[in-house]
């Protein structure tokens, strides 16, 4: 292996103790979210995973050949979507789920 | 700025987001938290995005600026849709976050080949055959699930065979390419098949299995985009697939337990395939039937009510009407429930969200593990547009083919009412003993209108 090599191979080493971490956080605070809000979880979630699209900001503004230019523009258009799309109607949602209790002072 | 310092302070700007991130999801826990959760969301997508744009290799703004502007134009329509859409939408954006990774896998793939370590082309592999095919799966979903697309399974002979070599060919295509990474010719392997994989893996699929596969290719994306992370070593992207894939994981576990079924079944099984020799052969039985009046006035003299609501309600938009019978029926003093099964809707927690949006308090939302104990001390189970989640059946034969599946328990209320368009079998075509039950009174007609007549009659002053 050549030394970038190496580095290259110990950098995805870290990346994977951080997946497996993160897989652990994710279970955990997930396995906590009530039945009632699954949906609003997966569009919450789903608009998070969005966060791609910052790879694809750095592909197309770093503009090596013109088919990363190109393909990274319609990640960003895809991915953006997403974003806007995501956090807007989980917010939608949860503003409908109110309670019959009255609210504590 | 100097580009040591221009990195520190983006990198700064992404370790805050991931922990916004991790905090959105854990406000998410209680619906009183919940708005916060979202807000803590944007935020962090905010900064991220934000850091990104300052970062010093970027040479030219302009298509940025473009996809930005345009991608947040589409995404509006996108999040307006109405809550009876939001499955469609929610597979559609599967699709959106599928296709943004496979693409830059790809470009990035063409920028570095062939100078492309093993392991790393084995996660970038991985990224665009999981980001292709959930691509195409989710597209699938989204045109079963708007209806466009026929909702039956389609089946035919060798067709698992026939996914599983198309899959192995993209495998060993992936493999040669790990060892031999300069084999540009390849790649599109990699792209091609899985896109048409993603096709053939829904196609068997029946609409009834929809929640479980919406959670399993939520989790695909989830993977997807924490390989690219790994590609473009950003610990920010890992972890935020991380929390997506785990998330899509423990919903589809959730989903495919409800309906007692295991992952591979769900996808190598089409169901409602099997049924229709369950039916045949039985003997007319006879069911009693009720008028709107009979309901109200049983309706009226009960102490505890529990709804069992079904995808039936939603179709036929009854929502509201429900709603009004709740009020009518909680003015009279009587405890109304709803009994929610996992599977009531068309994705995890759809039905609580079509309910909250016709502003039925969420604390009368139970779901199936808390409202089973209370079936037995309930005088009206209401069922509408729901049938196989209250099959008892499930619980005593073991020939039939829901056996096992965790029902809720209304043939345990001391009345049943069940709201129903006629006797025909329900979406996976299996008979239903509740029905001929001596407690149970069938409601026949179309749900909305039923529900209307009722509280049409609890109004009148008849039944005071």
């Amino acid at each position: 292996m050549t030394p970038e090599e190496e580095n290259v191979t110990s950098n995805l080493i870290t990346s994977l103790y951080v997946f497996m971490l993160a897989g652990f956080i994710g279970f955990e605070v997930i396995r906590r979210v009530s039945p009632l809000l699954h949906t609003p979880l997966m569009s919450l979630t789903n608009a998070l995973d969005a966060i791609a699209v910052v790879g694809a900001i750095v592909l197309v503004g770093e503009h090596k050949s013109t088919l990363a230019t190109v393909l990274g523009t319609v990640a960003v258009v895809a991915a953006m979507s997403n974003v806007v799309g995501g956090f807007l109607i989980t917010d939608r949602m949860l503003k409908m789920f109110k309670t019959s209790k009255p609210k504590k002072p | 700025m100097t580009p040591l310092i221009n990195e520190t302070f983006i990198q700064i700007t992404y370790l805050v987001a991931t922990a916004l991130f991790i905090f959105a999801l854990k406000w998410l826990s209680a619906p009183s938290t919940a708005r916060r959760g979202v807000w803590a969301g944007e935020l962090g997508m905010l900064l991220a995005i934000g850091g990104t744009l300052l970062y010093q290799g970027i040479v030219d703004y302009k298509w940025i600026v473009i996809a930005l502007v345009l991608g947040s134009i589409i995404g509006v329509p996108l999040g307006l849709v109405q809550m009876t859409a939001v499955p469609q939408r929610t597979a559609l954006s599967h699709a959106c976050g599928a296709l943004c990774v496979a693409l830059v896998g790809t470009a990035e793939y063409y920028l570095r080949a062939p100078n492309v370590p093993p392991f790393m082309m084995a996660v970038l592999s991985m990224e665009v055959i999981l980001g292709s095919l959930t691509f195409t799966g989710s597209l699938m979903a989204t045109g079963k699930l708007q209806e466009i697309l026929p909702q039956r399974p389609i089946t035919y002979k060798g067709q698992n065979i026939v996914n599983l070599a198309l899959l192995a060919v993209a495998v060993i295509a992936a493999v040669i390419l790990v060892l031999h990474p300069g084999q540009k010719h390849l790649f599109p392997l990699l792209i091609g098949i899985p896109l048409v994989f993603g096709v053939l893996m829904i196609v068997p699929i029946g609409g009834a299995d929809m929640p479980t596969v919406i959670s399993l290719l939520n989790s695909y994306a989830g993977l997807s985009a924490a390989a690219m992370g790994f590609v473009l070593d950003s610990k920010l992207l890992i972890i935020a697939g991380a929390l997506d894939g785990s998330s899509g994981f423990i919903l589809s576990v959730i989903m495919s337990k409800a309906m007692n079924r295991s992952f591979a079944n769900v996808l190598f099984g089409a169901f409602g395939q099997v049924q229709a020799s369950a039916v045949a052969g039985e003997e007319a039985r006879t069911v009693r039937s009720a008028t709107a009046e009979e309901a109200a006035s049983i309706l009226a003299a009960a102490n505890s009510v529990v709804i069992v609501p079904g995808y039936g309600m939603a179709v036929a938009q009854a929502q509201h009407k429900v709603r009004e019978l709740y009020d009518a029926l909680s003015k009279r003093g009587v405890d109304v429930k709803f009994g929610i099964h996992p599977v009531a809707g068309r994705m995890p927690g759809h039905m609580n969200v079509l309910l909250a949006e016709a502003d039925i308090p969420y604390d009368k939302l139970m779901d199936m593990d808390a409202i089973n104990p209370e079936f037995p001390q309930t005088d009206v189970a209401l069922v509408i547009g729901a049938n196989d989640v209250t099959n008892p059946a499930a619980r005593q034969d073991v020939g039939s083919p829901i056996y096992g599946m965790p029902i809720l328990d209304v043939d345990k209320a001391r009345t049943v009412m069940v709201i129903k368009r006629s006797m025909s079998p329900g979406f996976a075509g299996i008979d239903n003993p509740l029905y001929y039950l001596d407690k149970t009174l069938m409601l026949f007609g179309d749900a909305k209108s039923f529900v209307g007549d009722i509280v049409r009659e609890l109004a009148g002053s008849g039944h005071a």
